[in-house]
């Protein structure tokens, strides 16, 4: 299949391709931060975890229109506060669902993925009633678009930088969060003993919320970057949930590290194949691979032998 | 040494109760629904019943034995394709396709520049083939699937998931290999079986018959599982998996029989499908059909073999009430229906029947409450 | 110390040589040999986390070992799936009561009768004369003769211990391996699980773990001391109550 190029044109292929996939592995790792707090510490299915995202993009999108048509001036950081308004938005929506809903099905994995598939529906017929059944794109900054010229046949684009950038510092940040401070020191320690955590002072449900929360948050915070490399519509969610579940299954539910290097892989693969296979057939094999190695080494590629 | 035991003497395969609940199912879609509703409407409920299959097979496999399949979208599919090939076959003789540049091929392979009919096609020629297909074809399938990951003990949440991901797998398939599959738009047009024409009124009318009498074999099939020593053994699998494990059961075995089971139901249910409706496409195949075909039997009552078909009939009439008038209703409704279905009535229809209904006939009817019809096995499963 | 097969021809029930298994690196059980003779009753006794219910586990392969070897008769458990070797003979009761909860107690007890248990054995299997027999007779051993039609859920405890015992005993192993089967009872119920154990080691070969000495003092023919994965001690009860480094670690306390 590599008969038709020359050296220095696959090159600029693997290049060009590895970006594509770079950015795809920052959508993936982001979706799949939030996933791997909710279901590798809590163990909770969120189905409804692509329309937390959505959400994020929504209030982006409005955001974006609200800037451009009230205060031009400050457009060009219009972002950073809509990134933050999404996490709040997304968060509040997490804690919310929390409450009325998750908590009471703690024991009862399968039901919560059932009733969190309702509130996909839900939330879809929502914002398809609100924003319409059309995308919607936002309007980027100046100073986002573009791009930089590396070689005469590389070019990479600067909101493509962003995104991966603001992927790195979110996973510095998640990282810094679960396993340096308080919180994170918590919610480990009622992972691994429920009771134990309770008794030794820990409110352990007030622990639940907020986890699912800044899970669901972070997916707002997802969704906003998603807006600056493609659009949104009420479904684009459901699309991406399937992919995220295998990435943080693939990596081994509970571990971080084994998130971030399942999204790389797993986009890597992906975005390589689909330059030389049609892209329904490299998704096929991504997701063949992923199920295959799933059924080798069901506890995920990065987890730990223990006593069961 | 005499201890009479109630439990003891329990070995008929169906309790009175069990057996009036079958005979109103069956004078239900044998007499009462085919006298009352005309021949589109009466089409319409066959198409409906066709997912009572999966229904009642996901009560075996997720209700009694614990293990929720996400992918009964693919059983239901590759039976309605394998029984859609053979009839597009079947429409596709050269005769009526001279006009195609290869005639006696189906009209999408050819408008794909297909030459040749590939090779999978070539056992649908045979009605026998494809029937033995229909059915082996899906279970073969969900007994590699569980085999692969019952052996290796994959269960609950991440079986739930893997099964939806091969859903997924499935659909992109299909819709990207359009010359051989049909693509998006499936299988259609189909005309005949075996020179019958299955397009006409009196025709879905026999096929309806057929497919409830299927129905009510399958329910009864069911029905002698879970009577048997294999419905309790799933039960408890679902309780204590570990305890049933030290106690000399191969566990595995128990939960792939039941998943081979559940595909095949949704199988048959599939080929009727197609047999009905005329065509089968991956829409009936992928993530969220498949889901959907989970909330039937939720709305049924998850415990309850009879549930799974009125719960089939329930949801997808109001599906089709809503769509008519109110369409951005029905996915409001379908997502509060799911929500509902879990944390309100965990037993469905079934539970509330055994919870208001039941007592309340046992007093009019004057029999101690004692006596009644036992609980259903338990709570939901985790 | 561990005692040593005086005869090296000599069939022992159960021969565990040189067991270790590590967790991530973690030894719970570490280079462990014991031998059970034929009939024996056999307590395990030691401190929390000293690897004892994890070498229950080993024996019936729930957990895999790191190396050496379990020898059940003339052979590998090591080697043999769960259900391979419940169907050799050994029967486990767990810590906590593990019994079928929506199930009634004639129901729990028939699923572990040994007969029709492949998938086509349990799809054919009649309830007939002798299975309820059988029920029925262990049902009044375990003392729930009148409860045969509850479900499991509403027992108290101590009965669920005694469902759980009942259904080891339907199954009629050669080894069997109680895990503190009366932990958690009241003192009557303990007298009569005391009872009652004593009349179902006739005939095989026991492996229990229990806590309550009075109880261990009671039923165990010899005593093995677990360590931090290790045999500290074994022998009589005597004798191990003597072992200056038993009692330093455990009964010291």
């Amino acid at each position: 299949m590599f008969g038709e190029y020359s050296l220095g044109e696959l090159t600029s292929i693997f290049v060009m391709q590895g970006f594509a996939g770079l950015i795809l592995f920052s959508v993936f790792l982001l979706m799949a931060l939030g996933l791997a707090i909710i279901f590798g510490q809590m163990g909770v299915i969120n189905m409804a975890h692509g329309e937390f995202m959505i959400l994020g993009a929504y209030v982006t999108w409005m955001c974006s229109t609200f800037f451009h048509g009230y205060l031009p001036a400050l457009v060009p950081i219009y972002f950073f506060i809509a990134m933050i308004l999404a996490f709040l938005v997304s968060g509040a929506l997490g804690v919310a669902v929390e409450w009325l809903m998750i908590r009471r099905l703690y024991k009862r994995p399968l039901d919560t993925l059932l009733a969190t598939w309702g509130l996909s529906l839900i939330l879809q017929q929502f914002y398809r009633s609100v924003f319409g059944p059309r995308e919607v794109g936002v309007e980027l900054p100046q100073w986002m678009l573009g791009s930089l010229p590396v070689t005469d046949v590389i070019e990479i684009q600067i909101n493509g930088l962003f995104v991966m950038a603001l992927t790195t510092i979110i996973t510095i940040a998640v990282a810094v969060m679960m396993y340096r401070s308080r919180w994170g020191m918590q919610v480990r320690a009622v992972v691994q003993n429920r009771v134990m955590a309770g008794a030794v002072g820990i409110n352990t449900e007030k622990v639940d919320r907020y986890t699912f929360g800044i899970g669901c948050g972070i997916a707002g915070i997802a969704g906003s970057a998603f807006t600056m490399i493609g659009s949104t519509g009420p479904t684009a969610g459901q699309l991406y949930i399937v992919d995220t579940f295998l990435v943080v299954v693939f990596g081994g539910a509970a571990s971080l590290a084994g998130t971030i290097a399942s999204a790389f892989t797993i986009s890597q693969a992906q975005s390589i194949m689909e330059f030389f296979l049609s892209g329904s057939i490299a998704k096929v094999l991504t997701l063949l691979a992923v199920v295959g190695i799933l059924m080798l080494r069901p506890q995920g590629l990065f987890v730990l032998k223990v006593r069961r | 040494m005499v201890i009479r035991s109630k439990s003891a003497d329990d070995t008929a395969f169906m309790k009175p109760l069990e057996i009036v609940s079958i005979l109103i199912i069956a004078a239900l879609i044998l007499v009462v629904l085919p006298a009352t509703l005309d021949a589109f409407r009466l089409n319409l409920v066959g198409k409906y019943l066709t997912y009572a299959f999966v229904a009642l097979g996901l009560v075996l496999c997720w209700g009694f034995g614990g293990i929720l399949s996400l992918g009964q979208g693919i059983f239901f599919g590759l039976g309605g394709y394998c029984m859609a090939m053979y009839l597009k076959l079947e429409a596709s003789s050269v005769a009526n396709t001279k006009i195609q540049s290869t005639p006696g091929i189906p009209d999408f392979m050819d408008w794909n520049q297909l030459t040749e009919l590939p090779f999978f096609w070539l056992p649908f020629k045979s009605l026998t083939l494809t029937v033995i297909l229909i059915i082996a074809v899906p279970t073969l399938f969900a007994f590699f699937i569980g085999a692969a990951m019952f052996k290796r003990r994959v269960g609950g949440v991440y079986f739930a998931i893997i099964t939806q991901a091969i859903a997924a797998i499935l659909t992109i398939l299909i819709v990207g290999r359009q010359g051989y599959t049909g693509g998006i738009n499936g299988i259609t047009d189909l005309r005949t079986l075996q020179g019958w024409d299955i397009r006409t009124d009196s025709a879905k009318q026999i096929l309806y018959f057929v497919n409830s009498g299927l129905l009510i074999a399958c329910i009864l099939l069911a029905q002698y599982v879970k009577r048997s020593k294999l419905g309790r053994v799933l039960v408890a699998m679902r309780d204590k998996e570990d305890r049933v494990r030290f106690s000399g059961y191969s566990v595995a075995n128990f939960k792939i029989f039941a998943f081979c089971l559940a595909a095949a139901f949704a199988a048959i249910g599939g080929a009727m499908f197609t047999l009905q409706v005329g065509f089968m496409s991956p829409s009936f195949v992928g993530i969220v059909p498949s889901i959907e075909m989970v909330i039937y039997t939720a709305v049924g009552g998850r415990l309850s073999l009879f549930g799974a078909v009125y719960g089939t009939l329930l949801v997808n009439v109001a599906k089709t009430a809503f769509s008519e008038s109110f369409p951005e209703l029905w996915l409001f409704g379908l997502g509060a229906l799911f929500i509902a279905v879990v944390m309100v009535f965990p037993n469905g229809l079934a539970g509330i029947y055994h919870s208001y209904v039941d007592p309340l006939v046992a007093r009019l009817t004057r029999r101690r409450p004692a006596e009644t019809e036992q609980p259903l096995h338990g709570a939901p499963a985790e | 110390m561990i005692i040593p097969p005086n005869d090296p021809q000599k069939q022992f029930v159960l021969a565990v040589e040189a067991l270790t298994v590590s967790f991530d690196g973690f030894k719970a059980v570490n280079d462990v040999s014991f031998y059970v003779d034929e009939n024996e009753i056999r307590v395990i006794i030691g401190p929390n986390g000293a690897g004892k219910t994890t070498v229950l586990d080993l024996i019936c392969g729930r957990t895999r070992a790191t190396s050496g070897s379990i020898k059940f008769r003339d052979m590998d458990l090591t080697k043999m799936s769960e259900s391979n070797i419940v169907l050799a003979g050994v029967g486990r009761k767990f810590q906590n009561p593990s019994i079928y909860d929506d199930l009634t107690v004639f129901e729990n007890l028939e699923i572990s009768f040994p007969r029709g248990r492949s998938v086509f054995g349990a799809l054919t299997f009649r309830r007939d004369a002798e299975v309820r027999r059988r029920v029925e007779e262990i049902a009044e051993t375990i003392f729930l003769a009148d409860h045969l039609d509850e479900r499991a859920e509403f027992l108290s405890h101590g009965q669920k211990q005694w469902l759980e015992i009942g259904m080891l005993l339907i199954q009629d192993p050669d080894l069997m391996m109680l895990d503190e089967p009366v932990a958690g009872m009241s003192v009557s119920e303990r007298k009569k699980t005391a009872e009652l154990l004593h009349k179902i080691i006739k005939n095989r070969s026991v492996i229990v773990i229990e806590h309550d000495m009075k109880f261990v003092e009671d039923i165990a023919h010899r005593v093995t001391v677990l360590h931090q994965g290790k045999v500290l001690s074994e022998g009589s009860m005597d004798r191990v109550k003597h072992d200056p480094r038993v009692i330093e670690v455990y009964l010291g306390h």
